[in-house]
């Protein structure tokens, strides 16, 4: 008797694994960011394991964050005190806190990618836990993924809304919201917003992973997939703008909070140098004095002018942070400032691991459905191992990622490991089953697993737009690559408490070109693969025939 | 006479504190930015206590257990509020070295902070660095023990998901041959229908159906 492909429980658990697979970090950091610099089988399971070897560093980070949470003062809000308790440590005082905390406490960054350092046994602890948890989650198979991803969707979407409604009721939120609504209309005419927000849902659906398709594998044949698809893509959508309105709330604030301590600051040095009555300088009637004083004691303000700062508002919101920037930087500035902050902290932490482990879970599913499947490979060790290798493999591989320049690599990763290779594969794949496969082929099957038809819509998207779009979206992609020429990076310099840029040696950028190549070479040449083999299956049949 | 000795004290007073003299520390109060609403005015009963608490804390050094209050000269008093001061010796005709009436502030900047109701941040004495308080570190960092916490809890609930996996793969690969054992044991219980035994069909040989076997050759012979 053979065994039963594992199904899903009920098509509800279908439908929130592909959102929790999709609602993933990605809404929560990278959509708001594009948001403000404009008023996204062997080829997906290559691309698929680049990522859940590196993804699941995020997971690590957050649990850090979290084990650190709980203390008080937040480890993040102070900076630790120099040798002597004099003063604070110098580069906490050149940066900020937060910012010393994410660079020094938790990566304790290198000044650049070739200086390597160890393996940081803080983080790589955290990264093993990481994995233990996504071994836990994926060890029994859609059995317990199904029963996880209730919980993985549901959850950020609570926490989000709890955070909209304290956001919404921070002091200058409303100045970043209104900024994030006012479309700078010069922006909207350069392309790269527009390649930028192409990549942008790509990545967030993860289309092109292999994940979705491996989840959709577990379903029943008769299940509705033009309605899923159409209520996963809504809610991926919807969820972004949501997270959004949660962010530039928060952002808001943030940038509220500087700037009248930038204000502050101002009215301490002027009152100090020229012994003004303390509470006398208001930011109501700063200007009025600034420029009364000027006239009065023209020598004095001179020296003085210096060292005042032009506090703005608009520069503030500016300062425009994606990626592991905000989550934990940005939002842990603003976290900082609420009271009781601790909770905030945990809230915040536990719904990136949601989203996180959610997106990985989706990424090892798509690596794990075809070993499962391949029956060479069941034969001999149970499903478990098979899960305990893979994770174990990409732990040892992650374990680059927690040494002393591995943010450097993870950054690597995470900006070329997806982008190009994705893009080619969605566009192989939407041929493939448009013109290889045939669509009155494809729609046949629809009809017969649903019951239903195809509606024109699909078949004008499937087989005319998208791939036109797919294509243009490759040439702008390779024409901005070849023009910028050298890459280039940030990094972190300890000395002067800020980001630096700095190009790629010669051997990094080999590997990003490896990294490029390996995922968009196993299309052609699995099909080279394909076609040897049918060759040789011929020539074998024809002297038997 | 009195003039002259008083212009004599003023003088000699004035030479001692002024702004920048030597052993001269400037001080800077921001009352209103402490206490907001419950700020106090700063006047001469304000200077003395401070002179008074200045005086406290020279006492407090070996060797300057004699300093009185009016050892202490408070000098420049702006609006801000600012001023400066510095401590004389008994002989009020040199100032007592800066290191010593740094250190004293030091030692007790508490309870000078405490008396004004201020802190670190808003009553400042210039060229007197504070001590800041340092962090409070428990013996073992406090992530070391949640991390525990929640590694030992996921391990134990992997060994049980694999344990409880075995187990179900052992059940069923056990349970088929069970199924076969039953299946055989049915073949022979032998059934009784009338005091005539039944033997099952036995398929190895000739289908004989034994029912039909002539009774009578076993119990009458003819």
């Amino acid at each position: 008797m053979e065994k039963a492909r594992p199904l899903w429980a009920n098509p509800l658990q279908f439908v929130f694994a592909c959102i929790s697979y999709a609602v993933g970090l990605g809404n929560v950091w990278r959509f708001p960011y594009l948001c403000q610099m404009y008023g996204g089988g062997v080829a997906s399971v290559v691309v698929s394991f680049f990522l859940s070897m590196y993804y699941n560093v995020i997971n690590a980070w957050a649990f850090w964050y979290i084990f650190h949470s709980f203390q008080d003062p937040l480890p993040w809000s102070v900076c630790p005190l120099n040798a002597n308790r004099t003063g604070y440590n110098e580069e906490c005082e050149k940066a900020s806190s937060t910012q010393y905390f994410w660079y020094r406490k938790t990566l304790n960054i290198s000044p650049s990618i070739q200086e390597n350092g160890g393996v940081q046994w803080e983080p790589a602890l955290c990264l093993i836990l990481a994995w233990l948890v996504v071994y836990l989650c994926i060890l029994r198979g859609t059995e317990s993924t199904g029963k996880v991803v209730y919980f993985t969707a549901s959850l950020p979407y609570c926490v989000l809304i709890i955070y909209l409604v304290r956001g919404l009721t921070l002091h200058g939120a409303t100045n970043g919201l209104a900024y994030m609504f006012t479309p700078k209309l010069e922006q909207l005419a350069n392309p790269k917003a527009w390649i930028n927000a192409a990549t942008q849902i790509f990545f967030s659906l993860g289309l092109g992973f292999g994940s979705l398709i491996a989840f959709a594998s577990y379903n029943e044949p008769s299940n509705n997939c033009q309605k899923h698809a159409i209520i996963v893509s809504l809610i991926n959508s919807a969820t972004s703008i949501f997270a959004s309105i949660v962010t530039f709330s928060i952002y808001g604030f943030k940038a509220t909070f500087n700037y009248e301590n930038c204000l502050n600051k101002v009215i301490l040095l002027l009152t100090n140098s020229f012994d003004l009555e303390d509470g006398f300088l208001t930011p109501s009637n700063l200007e009025q004095v600034k420029s009364y004083l000027a006239s009065t004691y023209p020598s004095q303000y001179g020296e003085v002018l210096p060292q005042i700062k032009n506090c703005s508002l608009e520069a503030e919101l500016d300062t425009a942070v994606q990626g592991t920037g905000l989550a934990f930087i940005v939002y842990t500035e603003a976290i900082k400032n609420m009271e009781v902050s601790q909770l905030w902290s945990v809230l915040y932490f536990f719904m990136l691991l949601m989203l996180g482990i959610g997106s990985m879970l989706g990424n090892t599913a798509a690596i794990l459905t075809p070993l499962t499947d391949s029956k060479a490979i069941t034969k001999h060790l149970p499903k478990e191992a098979i899960s305990g290798l893979v994770c174990l493999i990409s732990c040892a591989v992650g374990m680059v990622f927690t040494m002393e320049a591995g943010n450097y690599w993870f950054d690597i990763f995470n900006d070329y490991a997806a982008t190009l290779s994705l893009l080619l594969i969605v566009l192989v794949e939407t041929i493939a089953v448009c013109y290889v496969y045939g669509l009155r082929r494809f729609e046949g099957d629809l009809q017969s697993m649903t019951g239903r038809s195809l509606n024109w819509y699909w078949k004008i998207m499937w087989a005319g737009v998208s791939p036109l779009l797919i294509i243009s979206l490759l040439l702008f992609y390779l024409s901005d690559y070849i023009l910028t020429g050298t890459l280039q990076y940030q990094a972190w310099d300890a000395s002067q408490g800020q980001l630096v840029t700095k190009d790629y040696p010669v051997y990094a950028l080999v590997f990003i070109g490896l990294l490029v190549a390996s995922a968009t070479m196993c299309i052609p040449l699995a099909a080279l693969g394909t076609f040897v083999m049918r060759r040789l299956k011929r020539g074998d049949a024809a002297p038997v025939a | 006479m009195l003039w002259l000795l008083f212009l004599l004290v003023t003088t000699s007073h004035a030479e001692l504190c002024k702004p920048d003299a030597e052993n001269a520390f400037k001080v800077r109060l921001s009352i209103k930015t402490a206490l907001g609403d419950q700020s106090y005015t700063w006047d001469t009963n304000e200077e003395y206590l401070f002179r008074a608490m200045v005086a406290f804390s020279m006492r407090k050094v070996p060797n300057r257990e004699a300093t009185e209050i009016s050892h202490v000269l408070l000098c420049n008093v702006t609006q801000r509020v600012s001023f400066w001061f510095v401590v004389t010796d008994p002989s009020k005709n040199h100032t007592l070295p800066a290191v010593e009436v740094q250190s004293a502030i030091r030692m007790n900047r508490n309870r000078i902070n405490n008396a004004f109701l201020l802190n670190d941040q808003t009553l400042e004495f210039l060229k007197i660095p504070a001590t800041l308080a340092p962090p409070t570190d428990s013996a073992v960092p406090v992530w070391i023990i949640i991390f525990g916490v929640v590694f030992c809890i996921v391990i134990v609930a992997i060994t049980l998901l694999i344990l409880s996996g075995i187990r179900q793969r052992r059940r069923k690969s056990k349970g088929l041959p069970e199924v076969e054992d039953a299946e055989d044991k049915c073949e022979t219980p032998i059934t009784v229908e009338n005091g005539i035994p039944c033997d099952p069909l036995d398929t190895k040989e000739v289908h004989l159906n034994e029912a039909f076997v002539p009774e009578g050759e076993r119990l009458t012979p003819l």
